[in-house]
């Protein structure tokens, strides 16, 4: 066994885990912060994304021993207070979702990618995207929501989305 | 799955890592885990000790040594790309980096690791030979140079000795003006190259007077493509020269017949791919 220290959604945890304890299974099983899904669990999907240390990362392949020390936001740690943050809004305004299990790993992928890059084309913002899987969607409303929040983010205000047509069927 | 049970060692300096790996033939280094914690997830690999090297601030970072760059093992991919030194002197793996996995992959894999895990579907070995990088190890006898060419040997098997960890590696700075570019065909859902092709090449004028091109997953290990180079020195940066040239691609290579593609598949985009990537990085 192994003692580690982290702080997970602002608050500090010390326990004592097996080195081949996935850091994913540490926020879920061993502190419950079970906003966390497990997808695929060959590191392909996303669901699983959370910020550790600043960066984007899949826990599924983090050892919780390799975050002994790290500091790990969550999507449950996100929101300030009952604020929630301009990603998570934007997702439910444009409905960048369906069944909602690769939300929060692409909720958690998207604000890294407005941190590096606050003005995402709608090409960057697919790219920012690429580690995260949807199977429901095909991706025009998270994309559309990503813009959004960039876009409210950047201090101008939330906006319908950058598609200059909506496509056929959605509500632009 | 989560992974069988094994012993976890964090050191804090080469010497440390390497002697672990000395007093346990069956330990195994864990650079940024992420081929190796899918691996030991999937069961394929069942080492008895990880040496985690994550706290050995000597294997980071990028280095300006002269006539070469120098990119520690343990410099993670997302640094590489953003680093100003690979830009300035080794644009083709700052290209290719940018193309490995995705963003959140890039903020744990590293440069070392990816190298030494030699997948010959993985993007940056076919960068380091043909960009004739020398890839450093230590070992407990002290420390040695390998030559991409030599390092790479077989799918996943690299000249590296159990005891020895993957320290650095010195990319020689290309002389003149070079421009490059990585060309690669992948499926969007996964970023492993089923074909890639790096490649720099250096104008004179309207010819090419010198070109490396480097091809990804075309055998069991990385392939230099010499007969592509031979081709193109001294023709005239055109499109039906290069056209002319990349037919060479496929020579002599065995590809993989999988799922991702047929070998004769790969062939066929080994020569489309290197027209390309070599019209690219011409301005052609």
């Amino acid at each position: 066994m192994a003692r580690v220290r982290m702080r997970v959604d602002g608050v500090v945890y010390e326990d004592e885990v097996s080195p081949r304890t996935l850091l994913t299974h540490h926020l879920r099983d061993g502190l419950g912060r079970v906003g966390t899904p497990i997808g695929c669990d060959t590191s392909n999907c996303g669901s699983c994304t959370v910020s550790m240390d600043g960066d984007s990362v899949k826990s599924c392949s983090v050892l919780a021993v390799q975050a002994d020390g790290a500091e790990i936001t969550t999507i449950q740690g996100l929101a300030d207070g009952p604020e929630w943050h301009p990603v998570q809004k934007a997702f439910r305004e444009h409905h960048g979702l369906q069944c909602g299990y690769c939300t929060p790993g692409m909720v958690m992928a998207a604000v890294d990618l407005l941190k590096r890059n606050p003005s995402p084309t709608e090409d960057e913002v697919r790219h920012g995207i690429e580690g995260n899987l949807c199977r429901c969607t095909g991706y025009q409303n998270i994309v559309k929501a990503v813009l959004s929040a960039a876009s409210e983010l950047r201090g101008e205000g939330a906006h319908p989305g950058a598609f200059s047509t909506p496509p056929a069927g959605v509500p632009a | 799955m989560i992974p069988a049970e094994f012993d976890y060692l964090a050191p804090d300096t080469v010497a440390d890592a390497v002697a672990a790996l000395a007093a346990d033939e069956d330990a195994k280094v864990l650079a940024g885990g992420q081929s190796l914690i899918p691996v030991l997830r999937l069961r394929l690999s069942y080492p008895t000790q990880l040496v985690d090297l994550r706290k050995v601030q000597e294997l980071r970072g990028v280095r300006d040594d002269g006539d070469a760059l120098v990119i520690g093992a343990m410099t993670r991919h997302s640094d590489v790309v953003a680093d100003p030194l690979v830009q300035q002197h080794a644009a083709l793996v700052a290209a290719a980096t940018a193309t490995v996995a995705d963003p959140a992959v890039r903020h744990r894999g590293t440069f070392g690791g990816a190298l030494a895990h030699a997948d010959p579907a993985g993007d940056l070995a076919a960068v380091a030979l043909a960009l004739d990088a020398e890839l450093v190890a230590e070992g407990p006898g002290g420390r040695r140079s390998i030559a991409a060419a030599d390092f790479f040997q077989d799918y996943l098997q690299t000249a590296l000795s159990p005891d020895e960890l993957l320290v650095e590696v010195r990319i020689p700075k290309l002389e003149g003006t070079w421009s490059v570019h990585y060309e690669k065909f992948n499926r969007v859902a996964q970023a492993w190259a089923i074909v890639g092709v790096a490649t720099a090449v250096r104008r004179e004028g309207g010819s090419i007077a010198e070109a490396r091109v480097g091809l990804t997953n075309m055998g069991s290990t990385p392939v230099r493509a010499t007969a592509v180079e031979a081709a193109l020195r001294g023709v005239p940066a055109e499109a039906g020269a290069i056209a002319e040239a990349a037919q060479h691609a496929a020579e002599g290579t065995t590809p993989p017949d999988d799922l991702g593609g047929k070998a004769d598949y790969r062939q066929h985009l080994a020569r489309v791919l290197t027209r390309r990537a070599v019209a690219t990085a011409a301005g052609v």
